[in-house]
């Protein structure tokens, strides 16, 4: 249907040639239509072009641009093919105002092709034909609204006819509102606060009321948002940051800063003078060469994910870039990482909580989100990991990384007084307002529909124009200061970038997307792909020439003053006059109570498996649990290749399906000079004891890294807190322990914290028949470590190389089965957490770096979930031979308190094959070069335990030499690549 | 010897150009980073190069489908030029992306020469993005790109690969020129299967190129697989072969191809 100014173009591919679409949308929608079938479905894409018209620009705008001669069919009069009596028409569009990223590239292509049209809408429709009766709209738009939209962002409707008028908001008329506060009790106060969704507690508004009383008038609406905005906990970390007094474990003792004396201290007692800069900028930066540094930060995107999976992540892969893009002057991003925590894929429909996606549908827009926005970018997503827990199920956890390099000349940056505010990116609409707040808050069962507006929508082609554009301004010594737009959007950016010195922004000025924004919405809307810098006014017209080149908008927004004040106006009239002062230090500080109890650690052995191949069943049960399993379905997605640099790939081995311990890159093309990546995180150690879960996660970073060659010890690492409500004594406590681990493990590694990120209050209130159900994820510690590698062609990788060549365990072996995955998968529970000893670490860490330097070591493969067993196996299927060993030979240690832990039924065996000690590694030696490794290992306990073998299966032995399993490598590796292997669609 | 003068063209989403300038300078070219607005409001500077290399990337997000937003931006002013640069013996390579916008541009296959597209490149047969390594082999004798039986290792790493002609006639014309350059083989040679074949191409079509030889279009990375250190089993083979860390990657054969041709005209 269509109007005299909008023409409706619908494409769908010709009869005979496969649809993946349509095949995909079937599968997707027949899971939800209660057993009815679908014998027939097309896709059709349609594109709604305002101010075109139908008789003359339409068809050459579907004959010229829009539709595939070769393979598709084109109409502007309805449907392709029309639509046959019985069949059903779904359409899916996008609501009003809600940002379409295909917009601007349609229009571009249009106007090549001499058509103008005003503005574009996707749509997506699906012509179906159920088995038997048609399904009806109440049924189609359930399974749609499950299956293939998302409500928040995007209509359904059923039937062919569709109202496509364009929705043309109306102009802004300007009208100052203030809020009045002065006169408020404590109780309105509180009630402010939550009415305009600006996360402050009591205290925080009595000191906002206080400011203005003193000032004699109320703020304006932009004021108190911005004040809001900038005293968020994702902006300010007021919890990690703030005061704490703590009980448990050691005692009581407080903090004034819980971060600057945990981890920040151990960063200055380091000292290392590689570290260019740490803790102050958007990424901690290291040196790479003499002539490059190398940057990394690690972002959380939590609860846009939950509510929008595709969007939200998608938007946190965006954020990140533009956080290492605003690093120092700007630099490059080179590589992506992604952890991501969910409910397991498998979890029954009747277990999700109402207001919460199904975790698989999470999983699936998560992964799609972070694939479309990293692979246009043109960045590598090569290091990563996938975690799952039924706590996840209200809280899924994305975790976005990038590294970036950046000249070393370019990482100090500084507005000065005069330079011009210059916007450069994308337009400003209402997408995201109230993000930085509304991720402070818990999520409820309410969140989807209250928090529509937090959502943003990411277009990464605008942000690569953008990032194509800064550095080259960059290069051409254009900019002063950079930073990018995030959470607070132009409120946050500006307010950080004019800190020291004082800002003057005319909010007119901000280009819109659509008209209709006040200036308070203007100033903090958290529309994507926007970077803030400072620029000489007399470089202005060389940065707009840049631009222009590139495509990209760039709007002169204000200038950077010497009064220390943020001075917003809007045609004219001042709308916002604050003290710099009292928006960065005026936050007044709250002390918390923090207090952990260590849970009981009884343990008991599942029963002993009853027949041989017993230990064989539980291998496989732990390569096929969820978060031990193959991530290849997620890894295949990501372009892991792109920028040409990549020497160690996330899968590595004959087969390509081994995983590997980090991944390499390297970041100047053609160099082999290199840059290796790694995490460690396991959330299932943090119930039992949050600072051995954190020492584990230090540990197990730097393992990784040590396993591909690069140096443990020139390493930089990034903390990352996904936790509860920190407001909740216990939380605060295990956060408490974690950052004391993390001082700890970083002190004795001698590996800087260079940046980090927290994202608090992850829990979810689901309302059940019995009452509301709190839901708190698990406290979620990730580290990552970035380390340069002088060399790449150094490295190894953990596939098995050569039979004959001996299999050496290295590090101590000890029966701490709590929080293991033998645990998790015989249904064990408690048990002793595993210790990281530093000084045994570091011997081992810095002898297996040694040894990989200096060429003796063929594979390499950190133990880690599922123990030797699993890392033996693993290093089996992925080299395609099979391992001979006898774990008996293993560096052994009872538990020291009694080896209550190895029980009385002879269970050693069990713990050399699946106990989860940390700071372990298999090594696969020539023979000729075992005494020369055995001599690199001097001091640390290690033992050659077995051999390399042409038989393709993994036999290992136990005490006193008895068989403990005997298992083919292709059933194991089908086992470790079964469960994902369709993204969790079994 | 006379320096190659090499153009790799980017745009907004191009993002595959930094390795394409290193492969084109490996091989011996003098490659320049040139947007292509400049060359469509000049397209009397096309005139300069002998080589125009399209990379691989998502230009303009691959709104609407793979390179259709390039290739409509480049038909009114850049493609002859183009055309009359390739008459002239210049040569041209589309990777990915690229080779999608040469497709839509119709540069190829160009069996007609009125330039209107006979061949596309639709979406995998997976429905999805995929990133891995394929074995291919270059099955024409007739691309300046390329020599017969050449077997290259190489990443692709696309969500739209599976290439499809018009109709059969197209299909027969191509295979009596030659122009089916490159097909996916399995990993020990022979008929693959997927993931060997990772979109679903009939035929295993992995690159094919224009009747003169001098067009070839390609949706693999050999770009991406120009170092000792580029493939996945190097470390697998390195220590056994200490020489081997000093050898190209089998993608700059293709790249030293083409210059030598270059070079030639």
């Amino acid at each position: 249907m269509s109007t005299a100014t909008t023409t409706f173009v619908q494409v769908s591919y010709r009869s005979g040639i496969a649809d993946p679409a349509a095949g995909d949308a079937r599968t997707a929608l027949e899971a939800h239509l209660r057993g009815r079938r679908i014998a027939s479905l097309r896709f059709v894409r349609g594109y709604v072009l305002d101010g075109v018209d139908p008789a003359s620009g339409g068809p050459r705008a579907m004959r010229d641009v829009l539709a595939d001669p070769v393979a598709e069919d084109g109409s502007v009069t309805g449907i392709p093919g029309g639509v046959a009596p019985g069949e059903e028409v779904l359409t899916v569009l996008r609501r009003a105002g809600v940002m379409d990223p295909a917009e601007a590239s349609c229009r571009t292509a249009l106007r090549a092709a001499g058509i103008e049209c005003a503005g574009v809408r996707t749509v997506r429709q699906y012509v179906l034909r159920a088995d038997g009766a048609p399904l009806g709209a109440d049924l189609l738009r359930e399974a749609a609204k499950k299956a293939l939209a998302n409500d928040v962002i995007e209509e359904i409707h059923v039937g062919e006819h569709l109202d496509l008028r364009t929705p043309h908001p109306a102009p802004y008329r300007f009208q100052l509102v203030t809020v009045p506060l002065r006169d408020l009790s404590d109780e309105r106060l509180v009630a402010l606060s939550k009415e305009r969704t600006l996360s402050l507690t009591l205290l925080e508004m009595q000191a906002v009321q206080a400011f203005f009383r003193k000032e004699g008038r109320d703020p304006t609406d932009a004021e108190l948002e911005t004040i809001a905005q900038t005293w968020s906990e994702h902006c300010k970390h007021k919890t990690l940051t703030g005061e704490v007094r703590f009980r448990g474990p050691g005692g009581e003792r407080t903090y004034r800063n819980l971060l600057k004396e945990t981890v920040f201290e151990a960063t200055r007692r380091i000292g290392r003078t590689d570290c260019l800069s740490v803790f102050r900028d958007n990424a901690g930066v290291i040196a790479f060469d003499d002539e490059y540094g190398v940057c990394m930060k690690v972002e959380t995107h939590n609860h846009p994910s939950a509510i929008e999976p595709y969007g939200g992540a998608g938007t946190g892969i965006g954020g990140v870039i533009r956080d290492v893009l605003g690093t120092g002057l700007g630099a490059k991003p080179v590589l992506n990482t992604d952890v991501f925590c969910f409910a397991p894929p498998d979890m029954p429909e009747g277990d999700v909580p109402k207001g919460c996606l199904h975790p698989r549908r999470v999983m699936h827009g998560v992964v799609s989100g972070v694939r479309d926005y990293g692979n246009r970018m043109g960045i590598p997503t090569a290091s990563g990991g996938l975690f799952f827990d039924e706590r996840y199920v209200g809280n899924p956890i994305v975790y976005c990384g990038t590294v970036g390099l950046i000249p070393r000349k370019y990482v100090e940056k500084g507005a000065r007084p005069g330079d011009r505010i210059v916007a450069i990116g994308g337009r400003t609409g209402r997408d995201g307002i109230h993000g930085a707040t509304f991720s402070s808050a818990e999520l409820h069962d309410e969140s989807d529909v209250v928090s529509a507006g937090a959502v943003q929508i990411g277009n990464a082609i605008e942000e690569k124009r953008c990032l194509d554009a800064m550095l080259r301004a960059r290069d051409a010594g254009l900019l002063h200061g950079a930073t990018d737009c995030g959470a607070g959007g132009f409120s946050s950016a500006v307010g950080e970038m004019g800190a020291e010195t004082g800002a003057e922004v005319d909010l007119e000025k901000a280009p819109l997307k659509y008209p209709g924004l006040s200036y308070a919405e203007v100033w903090i809307s958290e529309a994507q792909e926007r970077m803030v810098v400072a620029v000489a006014p007399s470089d202005i017209a060389a940065l707009r020439a840049i631009c222009d080149g590139e495509g990209v908008e760039m709007t002169d927004l204000g200038r950077f003053t010497d009064t220390g004040r943020l001075v917003l106006r809007f045609e004219g009239t001042v709308v916002g006059d604050l003290p710099m002062e009292f928006l960065h230090d005026g936050l007044p500080r709250t002390p918390r109570d923090a207090e952990w109890a260590a849970p009981p650690t009884a343990w008991t052995w599942p029963a002993p498996p009853a027949a041989d191949g017993g230990h064989g069943a539980t291998l496989h049960r732990i390569l096929g649990s969820w978060n031990v399993c193959s991530k290849e379905w997620v890894i295949r997605q990501y372009d892991h290749e792109v920028q040409g640099g990549s020497a160690v790939k996330p899968l590595v081995g004959v087969r390509n399906d081994g995983p590997g311990d980090a991944c390499v890159v390297t970041p100047v093309v053609g160099s082999p000079r290199g840059v290796a990546v790694s995490s460690g995180m396991n959330p299932r150690l943090g119930d039992l004891s949050p600072y051995d879960m954190a020492a584990n996660a230090v540990d197990e970073a730097l393992r990784n890294l040590a396993a591909v060659g690069a140096d443990p010890f020139r390493a930089a690492l990034l903390d990352n807190f996904s936790w509860g409500n920190a407001t909740r004594k216990d939380r605060l406590g295990s956060l408490v322990l974690a950052s004391e681990a993390l001082r700890d493990a970083a002190i004795a590694m001698g590996t800087p914290f260079v940046s980090g990120k927290d994202s608090l209050n992850n829990e979810f209130t689901a309302q059940t028949p019995s009452g509301p159900r709190l839901i708190t994820i698990p406290s979620t510690m990730l580290v990552s470590a970035f380390g340069v590698v002088d060399d790449v062609r150094r490295c190894v990788t953990m596939d098995a190389k050569e039979p004959g060549n001996l299999v050496f365990v290295v590090g101590i072996t000890r029966p701490e089965m709590g929080g293991s995955h033998f645990a998790l998968v015989s249904g064990a529970a408690g048990g002793t957490c595993p210790k990281v000893r530093f000084d045994e670490a570091r011997a081992a860490l810095g002898a297996v770096h040694r040894a990989i330097a200096a060429g003796l070591v063929r594979a390499c493969h950190d133990a880690s979930e599922g123990g030797l067993a699993a890392a033996l196996a693993e290093s089996a299927f992925a080299g395609g031979f099979g391992i001979d060993a006898s774990l008996v030979h293993a560096p052994w240690e009872d538990a020291a308190d009694g080896g209550a832990d190895v029980g009385a039924n002879g269970a050693r065996d069990e713990a050399l094959l699946f106990s989860e000690s940390p700071s372990r590694f298999v090594c696969e030696v020539r023979t000729g070069d075992a005494s020369a490794f055995r001599e690199a290992m001097a001091g640390v306990p290690h033992a050659a335990v077995g051999r390399v073998t042409e038989r393709p299966r993994l036999v290992l032995r136990g005490v006193r030499e008895r068989l403990l399993l005997d298992e083919g490598i292709d059933a194991l590796r089908d086992s470790f690549t079964r469960p994902l292997a369709r993204g969790g669609v079994r | 010897m006379s320096a190659v003068r090499a153009v790799v063209l980017r745009t907004a989403g191009t993002n595959c150009d930094a390795e394409a300038m290193h492969a084109l300078r490996r091989a011996g070219a003098q490659p320049e980073l040139v947007h292509l607005r400049r060359l469509v409001e000049k397209p009397e500077e096309a005139r300069g190069y002998r080589i125009f290399c399209f990379p691989g990337g998502f230009s303009y997000g691959d709104d609407i489908a793979s390179g259709v937003v390039f290739a409509v931006e480049m038909r009114a002013r850049l493609l002859p030029a183009i055309r009359a640069s390739v008459a002239d013996g210049a040569l041209a390579i589309g990777i990915c992306n690229g080779f999608q916008v040469l497709a839509r541009a119709g540069l190829l296959p160009d069996t007609r020469g009125d330039g209107g597209p006979e061949a596309t490149l639709l979406h995998n047969d997976s429905g999805r993005f995929e990133c891995r390594w394929v074995r291919l082999e270059a099955v024409t004798d007739r691309c300046a790109w390329l020599s017969r039986g050449q077997v290259i290792e190489c990443p692709v790493a696309h969500g739209e690969g599976r290439f499809i002609v018009k109709d059969e006639r197209v299909r027969e014309r191509m295979q009596a020129a030659g122009q089916f350059a490159l097909r996916y083989t399995a990993p020990g040679g022979g008929k693959p299967a997927y993931p060997a074949n990772p979109n679903g191409s009939p035929d295993d079509i992995a690159g094919v190129c224009d009747p003169t030889g001098r067009i070839l279009g390609l949706m693999p990375h050999p770009e991406r697989n120009v170092e000792a250190w580029h493939h996945p089993h190097w470390t697998r083979r390195s220590q056994s072969n200490a020489a081997l860390l000093e050898t190209p990657g089998d993608g700059l054969a293709v790249f030293e191809n083409g210059v030598r041709a270059a070079r030639a005209t």
